[in-house]
């Protein structure tokens, strides 16, 4: 299986990488249009911010290549936030895939970033995460995008909002799951056995 | 709900892990790999490896066991000791480190709090602080240069104002090492935490003092803290991190349980 991480040339792309080698796959990491276009999975990673994230796509004209792929794209943190419509983070166009948008988090007055572990559960049709399951995933952020009908599994943090988001082969993950322990490799595995979308 | 974390902290010295007392006498605990691995897998939720030599001799040392953790444990880990730069902070990152920490080069040059946010992220950068109860001011001071005996010395920043300062400047994260409990496993400094959680919008790091399963209930449930470091009960199996959690969560603090393998 060809997979590919999409160089945004963000700081997590190793731990990202490391991840997947751990489940016995060996990931590209890569900014070829085409070599992303060919894979069988795509991820797109990111820590940083929303605006210096998109600022680096459209530099290396990956922004419409991005959007046309069809085959499952998983989007990790920052990664998760540009598949979105708009982020408020530097007020920047996102990718579009998923018509949601990112916002700052209002957190009821506890410590931003939100930061650690913390619990997520199922919603809707979720292909990576077992209905029964409340597995703690790690989180480090301080936008988050609202629960709506696009929300696979919701988290709370002085409010209600989605851990991971999904439409059509688009599947974004709020957390880490390249950090989140057993839980995270459970999740990238299903993410490799996914059937088509 | 967000759990508290609990936090090993492996101090490095020339690619060992060692432990000081009150910063000092350091003795030979041992490698990095199997230590840290170790952790992963009882259940810790977090890393911190300070480099304790690196500030205080002025060197450039050889980092490239950040890639070799990186590389093998699935929790995230922070590196701390002789960042300076940017360009140090982006090779420790992309080695995978999901975090650095900086402390006493923060204190030499607080710009470069802001180039390291608005380079990597917020989220990325942890600010290190060394916290000493001066009796006779009757104030808690910076130190810097912790590492060395020789150096080490106060800063001119009270620690209310430097908290302040580096929050205002976009720090992610503040570790507070209570100089005055390290490693004499008395308790960490509730009073002082508490005081400067009141003040801290951002995520708050207990360190220095911990001896037993009370003094981690105790930080919790009374300073509030998001997180508690420790390092001598751990690698001295003092303190059994499964018996830990377990006493946790029995007092309602919320912790992340151990995985069933």
């Amino acid at each position: 299986m060809k997979v590919v991480i999409v160089d945004t040339e963000c700081a997590n792309l190793t731990s990202v990488k490391f991840a997947f080698e751990r489940l016995g796959v060996s990931p590209l990491i890569t900014d070829d249009a085409a070599l992303i276009a060919a894979a069988d999975r795509v991820i797109l990673p990111g820590v940083g911010t929303a605006a210096a994230a998109m600022r680096n796509l459209q530099r290396k004209q990956l922004v419409a290549p991005l959007q046309n792929l069809t085959q499952p794209v998983l989007g990790i943190c920052l990664g998760m936030q540009l598949m979105t419509a708009h982020s408020e983070e530097g007020d920047v166009d996102c990718l579009g895939v998923i018509p949601a948008q990112t916002k700052r988090m209002q957190a009821e007055g506890l410590p931003l970033p939100h930061m650690g572990w913390n619990t997520i559960s199922a919603v809707n049709q979720n292909p990576l995460l077992a209905a029964a399951e409340t597995p703690y995933c790690y989180f480090v952020h301080s936008y988050a995008v609202a629960e709506d009908q696009y929300t696979i599994a919701r988290c709370n943090y002085g409010e209600p909002f989605a851990a991971m988001i999904k439409k059509d082969n688009f599947i974004g993950a709020q957390f880490h799951p390249e950090r989140s322990g057993a839980a995270g490799r459970q999740l990238l595995k299903q993410f490799l056995e996914l059937g088509t979308c | 709900m967000l759990a508290k974390r609990i936090i090993p902290c492996l101090d490095v010295r020339d690619g060992q892990v060692v432990k000081g007392v009150k910063f000092r006498n350091h003795e030979l605990i041992g490698d990095i790999l199997p230590l840290a691995r170790r952790y992963a897998e009882i259940g810790a939720d977090e890393l911190v490896f300070y480099d304790i030599t690196a500030s205080s001799d002025g060197r450039t040392v050889d980092k490239s066991w950040v890639e070799r953790v990186a590389r093998e444990i699935d929790i995230p880990f922070t590196v701390a000791g002789g960042i300076r730069s940017k360009a140090h902070a982006q090779t420790l990152l992309s080695m995978g480190a999901d975090k650095i920490s900086i402390n006493s080069p923060a204190l030499l040059n607080p710009d470069l709090i802001n180039e390291l946010v608005d380079e990597f992220g917020q989220q990325c950068v942890v600010i290190g602080i060394d916290s000493f109860f001066n009796a006779e001011s009757g104030e808690y001071e910076v130190h810097q240069f912790t590492g060395d005996e020789s150096k080490s010395r106060r800063s001119a920043w009270q620690t209310k104002d430097w908290v302040k300062e580096v929050v205002a400047r976009g720090a992610g994260e503040i570790v507070l090492n209570c100089m005055n409990q390290d490693g004499v496993r008395q308790g960490y400094d509730i009073e002082q935490l508490r005081t400067l959680r009141a003040q801290c919008d951002i995520p708050l790091i207990a360190s220095g003092g911990a001896g037993s399963i009370e003094h981690f209930i105790d930080v919790f449930k009374q300073a509030n803290v998001d997180g508690a470091l420790a390092a001598s009960v751990f690698h001295k199996n003092i303190i059994s991190m499964a018996e830990l959690k377990q006493q946790l969560l029995a007092n309602h603090v919320v912790v992340r349980p151990l995985e069933q393998p």
